[in-house]
């Protein structure tokens, strides 16, 4: 498989706790992967040292071919990785128009220079974007709340919000964390279609971790398990829903049907 | 994100030749006061991109301003004894330039190493910055040292001190509003975040201080060539706190609000002459009443989130 994200024995350590612990993972183009575990498994972890917000204490990452060791968060954004947070981390002070197109600025290359001679072609690129983020906002339902702040949003659509941000840096690879927590039983059916609809449309790859097991078994293609930061199993959804280590660490008996 | 910002521009421009035309009719005190106003919009709307918009605390920008001030004011003293006449407005225009792009080397070179300190820090040094550049000025004999420099030629009118504050308003809040700027509000925000969608924190916050340190220069040339003497003490860090006050008052991140404040805080210690000792206890009070009634600024009204 040539794949788009690669780890290998990748290791952080804080102090004396092991939050990751040695793991192999490859995600390929258009792929959908879910990430599974208890409570610190070190899930979150993952994603920080994915997104280069951490630098692993050990092994190697690299994105469609290359290292990225030593990459900044925001290079690794422009390179193509793209991401939601687990306690939403929305722009409080924008409005839900201005939070999309804060992540459409790497696209926009002089910003300073254009912005002052604020010239036709600086003019005609600004309402291109402008129409591009009301598109994503349109696609996604978000479009009525345009100029109302972020975070008056409900919390399933502050949520989506932050996909549809995620979104406009036009990412290759995008990590979900938790983006089913606190939403309601018809909220999270909506989100399972809007996560397929995504993989389809943008076709990309999606690292989802989520606790809500329907969802997880319903549209990953492939799951890995952590436990303790260490991958205990990896498989097609239904051999790790069967999977005894995994049962024990993690789902229950009462799980199993 | 249309040309009503160009409109803008050229209205205030406007505004501020005509007016100037008939200064010559203007009571000298009011007129002096009207470019006062002119120079503390430029320090205050700069200011507020470091403080506001990018969400930094700088307590250095006196510190920008002197920079400014002294090399515009050696640059003209020098130069204009060895032109004619009729050449003064240039060296006036490329000594304020050149006060302003000193300005901003002293930007990137306080921000650069400090950008990695956050809050009270951040504040820390630049104030020690501040008071670096005074005590420097109040030693250096080629500018007069403590006993400050005097003779330069008076070359801001209302119509300079206006027409840079347009350019100011324009340059800070064009930048702030287009898709680019939106990061400078991204990294107040929410670093984390911010980087998450490609946006550089430190080169934004490196930027704010440079822009903002710049026009802090071209205020500090209009200043010198208004007052005509410049001295140290003129630049300690009660001259910082006046800025940030202006800040604060407006609201923090809002222009218009920071634009009215700095009217309001040049016209006060007009009316409070005979209370000039007091003024720092009234801005304590100002701060600690604002702080419990209206944390958002006084003058912001609205969401900033309409910004376009
Ligand atoms: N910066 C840090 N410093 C010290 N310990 C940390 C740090 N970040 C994470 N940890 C620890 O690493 C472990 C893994 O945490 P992580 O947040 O990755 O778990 P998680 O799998 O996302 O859990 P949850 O399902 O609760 O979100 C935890 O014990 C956590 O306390
Ligand atoms: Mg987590």
């Amino acid at each position: 498989m040539n794949s788009l994200l690669q780890l290998e024995n990748v290791t952080i350590r804080f102090g004396g706790l092991t939050a990751v612990s040695a793991v192999d993972l490859q995600i390929g183009p258009s792929e959908l992967v879910g990430l599974i575990g208890p409570n610190s498994a070190g899930k979150t972890t993952l994603f920080n040292l994915i997104t280069g917000v951490y630098q692993p204490t050990d092994g190697n990452i690299s994105f469609a071919g290359a290292p990225t060791a030593k990459l900044k968060a925001h290079q690794l954004a422009r390179l193509g990785i793209a991401r939601t947070f687990q306690n939403i981390r929305l722009f409080a002070s924008l409005s839900v128009f201005d939070n999309v197109r804060a992540a459409t600025q790497l696209h926009r290359a002089r910003g300073i220079r254009d912005a002052l001679l604020r010239g036709k072609s600086f003019r005609r690129g600004e309402e291109q974007n402008a129409a591009h983020v009301m598109e994503l906002l349109e696609i996604f339902h978000l479009g009525k709340f345009r100029d109302e702040p972020a975070k008056s949003l409900s919390y399933g659509d502050q949520r989506r919000l932050e996909i549809v941000r995620a979104l406009a840096t036009k990412p290759k690879l995008l990590l979900l964390d938790e983006p089913a927590a606190g939403m309601n039983s018809t909220e999270k059916i909506e989100l399972t279609r809007l996560i397929r609809f995504i993989k389809e449309k943008f076709q990309i790859s999606i690292l989802l971790v989520e606790h809500d097991m329907p969802l997880v078994m319903e549209i990953c293609e492939r799951i890995a398990v952590l436990d303790y930061g260490i991958k205990i199993a990896e498989g097609k959804p239904g051999e790790v829903r069967k999977n005894p280590k995994v049962i024990a660490a993690y789902l229950g008996e009462e799980t199993v049907t | 994100m249309n040309s009503g910002a160009k409109r803008f521009l050229l209205a205030a421009i406007l505004v501020a030749a005509v007016l100037s035309y008939f200064s010559a009719s203007f009571n000298r005190y009011y007129l002096g006061v009207l470019i006062d106003i002119g120079i503390n919009i430029i320090l205050a709307v700069s200011l507020n991109l470091i403080n506001g918009h990018t969400g930094q605390f700088s307590l250095g920008h006196a510190g920008f301003m002197a920079v400014g001030a002294y090399t515009a004011a050696k640059i003209s003293i020098v130069f204009s004894a060895l032109v004619p006449p009729q050449f003064t407005p240039v060296i006036f225009t490329l000594a304020l330039l050149v006060g302003g792009l000193l300005a901003a080397i002293a930007g990137l070179a306080v921000g650069v190493p400090t950008l990695r300190l956050r809050g009270d820090y951040l504040a820390i040094v630049t104030l020690g910055f501040g008071e670096i550049i005074r005590v420097v000025l109040q030693n250096m004999e080629s500018v007069g040292a403590a006993s400050g420099l005097k003779n330069i030629p008076h070359e801001t009118n209302l119509f300079w001190a206006w027409m840079f504050a347009a350019v100011t308003v324009f340059v800070i809040t064009a930048i702030v509003n287009s898709t680019y700027g939106r990061g400078f509000i991204a990294v107040h925000d929410d670093e984390i975040a911010a980087s998450s969608v490609g946006i550089n924190p430190v080169r934004y916050k490196v930027t704010a201080f440079v822009f903002g340190a710049f026009f802090a220069g071209i205020a500090g040339g209009l200043y010198a060539h208004h007052k005509q003497f410049l001295s140290p003490t003129g630049f300690d860090f009660i001259k910082s706190i006046d800025i940030v006050m202006m800040v604060i008052l407006g609201g923090m991140g809002r222009t218009a609000g920071v634009i009215i404040a700095a009217i309001l805080l040049t016209l006060l210690p007009e009316f409070l002459r005979g209370f000039a000792e007091y003024r720092m206890i009234l801005y304590s009070l100002l701060i600690i009443v604002l702080m419990i009634v209206r944390p958002q600024g006084l003058f912001s009204f609205g969401k900033r989130a309409a910004a376009k």
